[in-house]
């Protein structure tokens, strides 16, 4: 029973994790980018190449999975995404399910359409029993890695400088170039960083969710229900989404298996007929 | 106040009323296109199993440009009509139900209707961004209860439905001529009928209420039972066209109830142009045709190909984003380029053009100036040779 | 009278050179495969080995040249259904080929039986398949045939209580019955049949279900691909520690998975028809040949394709390049041959491969994981057909 709400939160961090770019993006910078599981893919991708062929140590090879993506973000931003701003939400689609498609034939060639397994070192694999609850090590450290990045991610929009820039280009871009602010930089930066974060998340997440060049199209759905379901205009929002979902997809398919699929889209629907701007927003979203 | 002081002083009425007319039409390149179908059936024997499909897509389209175009409704769940009225056609013919095409195609639509009619509650409210997860999450759970459920089959398929012949005359046949008649005809007449919806009073005041809802509800219109009327419109067009594809494949699968569907008819109705009927058809031409071709060519990566298109076309409009992309792709065929070093060099343009763009957008804005000049020049002597004569 | 025959000579020497452009002497095959989406490794794999075939054994047969032309179908059986009705029509192929999942494969049946065109399945392996149409014939595998032989050997081998776990599809629903029958015919019980939907990010709460169950074994059919991930979490959640073995058909420790498993997936029993490491002549030249030429594993579902290719030239051959669909479908019942898996023949009465089912367990050989064979079950035919 525990375990399974252990398991459950363990998801739903995962799945924070690599929604959360989305999130802001789609939150704060207005913009759809569906292509946004083609970055966490990317992470994935890199960690595999790192620890499998290149042999350095798993822990080692997250923090530069993040900042790969965060590069590859980066000069995607600079290129071909800051053109696509000021389009319409349905034009944004098109060209971001473009680069999605272009993403999954590129890795499908590149690395092979077969799934990637990344080497996880012994410390992590196995369980701990803790008073009776089997504790999987690894996803103790999803737990781990993805709280403190709650944490620093909250307080970096809440209580940094750079956040209150961030939320001031976000309000009325206009305004905040008048008053000094760098919108572009701003905005390259958070996209690199939500790029990044997605990243380190698809290279957490190969172990449990699988990592194949199809892996962008198959997890869309599900950064699209974390953030709709939370809504865009807070991080805690969600976060606490993906939580709820993490821990009523796994507890679904533990007590009612044949209904397990139905679950998560239920939750979905209905939180949305109830809340139609998400669960924790403030519902003035235009 | 009487009734007769409410309604707007005459002139307006028949301003309105000619206008109307005026949409209401039928414009040349209209004719030329729909001739243009029907030599089809006569010019491209070879072709007609794609036309088919190219027919019953342009149908779901034409279905989803009435909620999104006209009334403003995104939805990535569309399939779920589709895939309701492709079930609905199959069991009723797999069961001897309905045997008749015709009435089981009829039938289907009105199911699926209903369908329509009840989830339209849901996409009453909300923002974009909502809309298109409440329509998502519809079609998943149709998607999984038609998984679960034993009368559809479950995940292989509906299989063994066999169809009548059409009005119990025409049978469907091997090379799919019928199959093509029959959808094109459909086609047709729901074309028309919708034609006469996007034209009417109720057309013009779907559209006040996609520009301005809350201004549309001020001057009177009863904006959520416009919006339910024409949900379940489309509805049943989608579930026409799921029923035909049952029919004309004699089967059906979970596939009609995809994700995967309900995006690409999103992409095709955006590709054709949005609250204009023939974008969703031309898109659907375009679109089948492009991947036919690039699945041909390059059957393992040709997603790669079509990604570039897309993204070209948003970054440089669509005719001259198209034209790069199949610039690139021309050069990375003829000069036999192996894939990995196509993906380098496609990625390394990607990123010349796009921090070129501004160059880029003046040169092209500048032909576009160019070819409608051009244009009226062409146009002007055109009308001024009668008159010399 | 010299000039006449002159030109006569002229003629045949012209009809000599022109024949092998003539569209009569070209034998086409279609073969539509998923090369893009979740099953793409499957088409990746059999157009491999299909081409290797080609490579190995020429283009010409029976004084035909064969051309086969590749389609993918995404493992949409609508699609499916189209291109093979296009490859019938207008293409005018001779052979119908490949179908990497079973709903693909019952779409284009009809198809087969309305044309006469013979329909080699070199993947589906769903039973009821061959039965859809007299002109199917198939060289991939049914998930019966495994299902039946593993349960068999877990009878013997001390297993009582198991729990199946199967991806919810026909495929998973035929692995399920017949393990489950053949386990309850030998007195032993199964606590719990899990099905698992086909699209699955996550194992945890099924594993932890099964592992609640505390059963012998674990019974897992997951299509392959998906067998990486499961294997994985099945050690995670330490189900090996607590004494469970892991069994099942092939397709969860897929040779072309396998090496980047890790350990976990050591010591994992299933019954299969093909190993990369199975131990013929035949087999390791195949298997250099296959890496040296594409730079991965083969597995079991490129010997279907290998296989199929086999059965076409070797039927065309009888037939001595006649295209007739019954009579090539009349020359392939009963063919036999040695296969990189080992002896097969196709049943003449049900068109469906008859093959040796090996047992096979996980090990570490020269720092690479194969599926090592330890025993032998010698032609089986397919329970499903059978049973009735």
């Amino acid at each position: 029973m525990l375990t399974i709400l252990f398991d459950g939160i363990a998801y739903g961090m995962l799945l924070f994790v690599v929604s959360c770019g989305l999130a802001v993006t789609l939150g704060l910078m207005n913009f759809v980018n569906l292509a946004h599981g083609a970055f966490a893919m990317a992470g994935g991708y890199i960690t595999v190449i790192l620890v499998n062929r290149l042999g350095l140590p798993f822990l080692a090879s997250l923090p530069l999975a993040f900042a790969f993506t965060a590069i590859i973000g980066a000069v995607f931003e600079r290129t071909l995404y800051v053109h696509v701003y000021t389009k319409s939400h349905l034009e944004q689609v098109l060209f971001t399910i473009g680069l999605v498609f272009m993403s999954v034939a590129a890795v499908d060639y590149v690395m092979g359409s077969q799934q990637q397994f990344v080497s996880i070192p012994s410390y992590l694999q196995g369980q701990i029993n803790f008073f009776g609850v089997g504790i999987g090590r690894y996803r103790l450290l999803i737990i781990l890695v993805c709280g403190l990045l709650t944490v620093a991610l909250q307080f970096a929009l809440a209580s940094t400088r750079f956040g209150a820039r961030l939320r001031a280009a976000v309000d009325d871009a206009r305004v905040a170039r008048g008053l000094g602010i760098n919108v572009n930089a701003v905005f390259a930066i958070t996209f690199a960083v939500g790029s990044g974060l997605a990243g380190l998340g698809g290279a957490l997440g190969a172990e449990i969710l699988g990592l194949d060049p199809h892996f962008p199209l198959k997890f869309l759905i599900y950064f699209l229900i974390v953030v709709t379901v939370g809504g865009t205009s807070s991080i805690t929002g969600p976060f606490i989404a993906s939580l709820v979902l993490g821990i009523g997809d796994v507890a679904g398919k533990y007590y009612v298996p044949q209904f397990g699929s139905f679950v998560i889209y239920t939750i979905m629907i209905v939180v949305l007929i109830w809340r139609p701007q998400g669960l924790f927003s403030r519902a003035v979203a235009k | 106040m009487s009734a007769l002081a409410s309604l707007p002083p005459k002139p307006l009425v028949a301003t309105a009323a000619a206008s109307l007319a005026s949409r209401a039409r039928w414009k040349p390149a209209e004719i030329a296109f729909w001739l243009a179908t029907v030599a089809s059936i006569f010019l491209l024997p070879s072709k007609h199993l794609i036309l088919t499909e190219i027919a019953i897509l342009g149908l779901f389209a034409l279905s989803l440009d009435l909620i999104l175009g006209y009334a403003g409704i995104v939805s990535l769940g569309h399939a779920a009509f589709f895939g309701f009225g492709a079930y609905a056609a199959g069991i009723l013919a797999k069961y001897g139900i309905i045997k008749e095409p015709v009435l089981a195609l009829l039938a289907s639509g009105v199911l699926a209707a209903a369908l329509g009619f009840v989830t339209s509650f849901l996409v009453l409210r909300g923002s974009d961004l909502t809309r298109l997860m409440v329509t998502l999450g519809v079609a998943l759970v149709l998607r999984e209860i038609a998984n679960q459920l034993d009368i559809t089959g479950g995940a292989d398929g509906l299989q063994g439905v066999v169809m009548e012949p059409i009005l119990g005359h025409f049978p469907f046949d091997m090379f799919g001529r019928t199959a093509y008649i029959y959808s094109l005809v459909t086609l047709f007449v729901l074309f028309l009928i919708a034609r006469r919806i996007v034209n009417s009073p109720f057309g013009l005041s779907l559209r006040s209420i996609k520009g301005n809802p809350l201004r549309a509800a001020a001057i009177g219109i009863h904006v959520n039972g416009r919006l339910v009327t024409i949900y379940t419109i489309a509805a049943a067009y989608a579930g026409i066209a799921g029923a035909l594809l049952t029919q004309s494949t004699q089967f059906a699968s979970l596939s009609v109830l995809d994700f995967e569907r309900s995006a690409d008819v999103m992409l095709i109705v955006i590709i054709g142009g949005t609250g204009y009927l023939y974008g969703g058809l031309i898109g659907a031409v375009l679109f089948k045709l492009v991947q036919d071709y690039l699945a041909n060519v390059n059957p393992q990566y040709w997603q790669f190909w079509l990604g570039l298109i897309l993204v070209m076309m948003i970054m440089f409009g669509r005719v001259y984003g198209a034209i790069m992309a199949a610039l690139i792709f021309a050069i990375c065929t003829w000069t036999r380029l192996p894939f990995m070093q196509s993906i380098v060099f496609t990625l390394v343009v990607l990123a010349v053009l796009g921090i070129a763009r501004p160059q880029i957008l003046a040169v092209t804005s500048r032909i576009t100036e160019r070819a409608a000049a051009i244009q009226t020049r062409l146009r002007a002597r055109l009308a001024r040779k009668p008159a010399e004569r | 009278m010299l000039r006449r025959d002159m030109m006569l000579g002229a003629a045949a020497l012209a009809a000599i050179f022109a024949s092998p452009a003539t569209a009569q002497d070209t034998v086409k095959i279609g073969l539509i495969v998923p090369m893009t989406g979740q099953q793409a490794s499957t088409g990746k794999q059999i157009d491999a080995a299909v081409k290797l075939y080609q490579q190995q054994h020429g283009t010409t047969v029976a004084g035909k040249k064969v051309e086969v032309i590749l389609k993918d179908d995404g493992a949409v059986p609508d699609n499916t259904k189209r291109i093979a009705q296009e490859l019938i029509v207008n293409d005018k192929v001779n052979f119908i080929a490949g179908f990497g999942v079973t709903p693909a494969a019952l779409a284009a049946a009809p198809l087969a039986t309305q044309a006469k065109v013979p329909l080699i399945v070199m993947a589906a392996g769903t039973s009821i398949i061959t039965e859809r149409s007299p002109y199917i014939a198939r060289t991939s595998f049914t998930l019966a045939q495994s299902s039946v032989i593993i349960a068999d050997w877990a009878l013997k081998n001390n297993i009582k209580k198991a729990v199946t776990m199967v991806s919810d599809y026909a495929p998973g629903a035929d692995a399920e019955k017949f393990f489950s029958d053949r386990i309850k015919a030998g007195g032993g019980e199964i606590v719990s049949a899990i099905r698992v939907p086909l699209a699955n990010p996550d194992f945890a709460p099924f594993l932890q279900r099964a592992a609640d169950a505390k059963p012998d074994a674990l019974f897992i059919f997951v299509p392959s691909g998906q067998g990486g991930t499961f294997v994985r979490q099945f050690t995670e959640r330490g189900l090996d520690k607590a004494g469970i073995k892991l069994i099942g058909p092939g397709d969860v420790t897929d040779d072309d998975l396998l090496p980047g498993m890790g350990d976990a997936v050591i010591g994992t029993v299933t019954a299969h028809m093909y190993s990369a490491s199975h131990p013929s002549k035949m087999n390791k030249d195949y298997v250099t040949a296959f890496e040296k030429a594409y730079n991965f594993r083969p597995n079991f579902m490129s010997v279907g394709g290998y296989d199929g290719m086999h059965l076409i030239y070797e039927a065309l051959k009888k037939t001595n390049g006649d295209t007739d669909g019954d009579k090539l479908i009349a020359a392939m019942k009963g063919m036999k041959w040695e296969s990189p898996r080992g002896p097969i023949s196709i049943d003449p009465d049900t068109r469906d491969i008859v093959q040796n089912i090996y047992i096979r367990k996980v090990e570490k050989v020269n720092g690479q994981l194969y599926n090592q064979e330890f025993a032998t079950f010698e032609a089986v035919k397919d329970p499903g057909k059978t049973a009735k």
